[in-house]
């Protein structure tokens, strides 16, 4: 049986609270060491749920990590647990951010940083530096701010909602502005897909190729069971990145509507 | 010499091949149903549908397991109202569908049947193999009686191709396919996933949230296949075949045992959406290596093994 679909228990290591609503979760997983930037896991909450989860830390000497917005009942159990705790794994599952670009700008809304901060450590690793927008509700909610401002210096660039650091708006409103100002060669985003919609809408102004990090209620992950898809693609195994081209095909959706558990089309409200 | 065709009826139903995914498997939303017609597949079957919106277990609702996967997922599905414009949809598009259903009553299955038929679509495949949803039947496809009631119900209701889909978890699964052919059915499918559990050691409970589930993929071919000669001796009808077809062999297989139309499913999670060509052509393959021309010549070959020559027996054998 290939090794990524067999259900590992990790147990946590420890746990990191960035926000009064977010935590990274550390633990130990070789399968997970191997992840490619913006794969996702499979963990399970037995007695619970089981939730896709963007990877965030790669095997930093070993360790790997989740990072969790408590946005329902499975992930309040996540944002507070102890270490020691048991949970399941399987993955890493999806496609994952192909690295492209001299010039990079990436797009980071809320919990969003979460996929994105292995792709900056993918480019560092080749000698480019990209510039990152850091967006957050306020400046309490600016997820990895710290490893991102020792990893990028003056790239690092801060937009939040209420304007209490930074540009003061949402980071869609920011990109739009260095766009505009910049020379870029390849964008990269992940955060609420209202953001992301009207970064991928900027990008088509001026001609740039974008990869975009979609999220939807999956279930098998394995591609069988169609309740994560968005135009012909399925998110568990055609994405969770989506290229322009991709992008392109699912414009009545994006931003637009997503399947409820039962199949229904639903609003995206965020 | 005629030239060789994929293409079969199905009770009147003509696709231009015998392969189609098998219920359940991305049959969600018309896009994807699209895909997976243009990857290669015949038709295509929808979720099975139900008189109202489900929203099915929770996770984990599917565990890969040694050749196969185990899954639960509680028909999931939008409810009957809402997938007709799906069918709708999907139609404008030009792909043939078939919509599965099930119900909670024999009137639920009955009604459920004659919105699906009026919605336009090209055939209704009966789920008589859901375990935990019909409180008034239990498992329907357990109970020959029932089974032929339900049958006749939804055969009252619609015109269209009726294909009815048995479960394996039976004692005489003869008996079951007879009492949906004396119902009215125009076609068993043969069969539904097999009961089977996963346990989790470490965590020492059992890893679908559902507890049991259906077991798929190449770990039940031979007893799906079993069910499909078993079934074949047993009625006039055409059988579908369905369990664990992954490649053209296993096609052959099915096809020698009496299935004149195919579903494949699992074999998506292994192989990815091409699987239907690979499908299609291992088919091909087989019949010009062994001179036939038609899918119907081959339907049920291998029950006449006793009478078939050493001469006869083909050596090119299909990818």
């Amino acid at each position: 049986m290939p090794g990524n679909d067999e259900i590992r228990t990790i147990i946590v290591l420890d746990v990191r609270r960035e926000a009064v609503d977010i935590s990274t979760i550390y633990f130990k997983d070789e399968l997970t060491q191997t992840a490619k930037p913006g794969q996702y896991l499979m963990v399970w909450v037995p007695g619970e749920d089981e939730v896709p989860m963007s990877i965030s830390t790669i095997n930093h000497n070993g360790l790997s990590s989740i990072t969790v917005r408590n946005v329902g009942p499975t992930t309040e159990i996540l944002d507070s647990l102890q270490p020691g705790t048991k949970l399941g794994i399987r993955g890493p599952y999806g496609n994952s951010y192909e690295i492209k670009g001299e010039k990079p700008l990436i797009v980071a809304g809320g919990s969003g940083a979460a996929s994105l901060y292995p792709l900056v450590e993918a480019f560092i690793e080749k000698g480019i530096i990209p510039t990152f927008i850091l967006g957050g509700r306020s400046s309490d909610q600016l997820l990895f701010e710290d490893e991102l401002v020792d990893l990028l210096k003056e790239k690092l660039v801060i937009s939040t909602d209420d304007g209490s650091m930074g540009y003061s708006g949402y980071a869609s409103g920011y990109a739009a502005l260095l766009m505009a100002e910049n020379e870029y060669d390849h964008v990269y985003t992940c955060g609420p897909e209202l953001m992301m919609a009207k970064v991928f809408y900027e990008t088509e102004k001026h001609n740039l190729p974008i990869q975009a990090s979609l999220e939807r209620y999956i279930k098998c992950a394995v591609g069988l069971c169609g309740n994560c898809v968005v135009g012909p693609y399925r998110v568990c195994k055609d994405g969770p990145i989506f290229d322009t081209e991709m992008l392109d095909t699912i414009r009545e959706e994006l931003g637009v509507s997503r399947l409820d558990a039962s199949g229904i089309k639903v609003r995206v409200n965020h | 010499m005629s030239k060789l065709s994929l293409a079969v009826e199905i009770s009147g139903l003509k696709l231009r091949n015998p392969l189609m995914n098998a219920a359940g498997v991305l049959g969600m939303t018309p896009d994807i149903l699209k895909r997976v017609y243009d990857s290669g597949a015949g038709a295509v079957i929808s979720k099975s549908i139900g008189p109202e919106p489900r929203r099915g277990h929770p996770n984990p609702t599917l565990v890969r397991v040694e050749c196969g996967a185990l899954n639960a997922m509680g028909l999931p599905n939008p409810g009957v109202e809402y997938f007709v414009e799906e069918i709708q949809e999907i139609k404008k598009m030009g792909v043939p569908i078939i919509a599965s259903f099930f119900g909670g009553s024999t009137q639920e299955f009955a009604d459920v049947a004659y919105k699906l038929s009026r919605a336009g679509a090209d055939a209704l495949e009966l789920n008589a193999s859901c375990p935990n949803v019909a409180e008034e039947l239990g498992m329907l496809a357990a109970d020959a009686a029932n089974v032929e009631k339900v049958t006749a119900a939804v055969r009252d209701e619609t015109k269209l191709p009726l294909f009815v889909k048995l479960s394996p978890n039976v004692t005489n699964i003869k008996s079951i396919a007879v009492a949906a052919e004396w119902g009215g059915a125009d076609a068993i499918t043969a069969v539904n996933t097999s009961k089977g559990i996963a346990i989790d050691i470490n965590l020492r409970r059992p890893i679908l949230a559902n507890v049991t589930g259906g077991l798929s993929g190449p770990a039940v071919k031979p007893v799906s296949l079993r069910c499909v000669w078993e079934v074949a001796q047993a009625v006039k009808i055409p059988v579908i075949g369905c369990g664990g077809i992954t490649t053209g062999r296993d096609a052959i297989e099915y096809i020698l045992a009496g299935a004149s139309a195919l579903e494949v499913g699992t074999a998506v999670m292994t192989h990815g959406l091409d699987v239907y060509k690979e499908i299609a052509d291992g088919i091909t393959c087989y019949m010009e290596n062994n001179g036939f021309t038609s899918i119907s010549e081959m339907v049920g070959l291998a029950h006449d093994y006793e009478n078939i020559g050493v001469d006869n027996a083909c050596l090119g054998m299909t990818k």
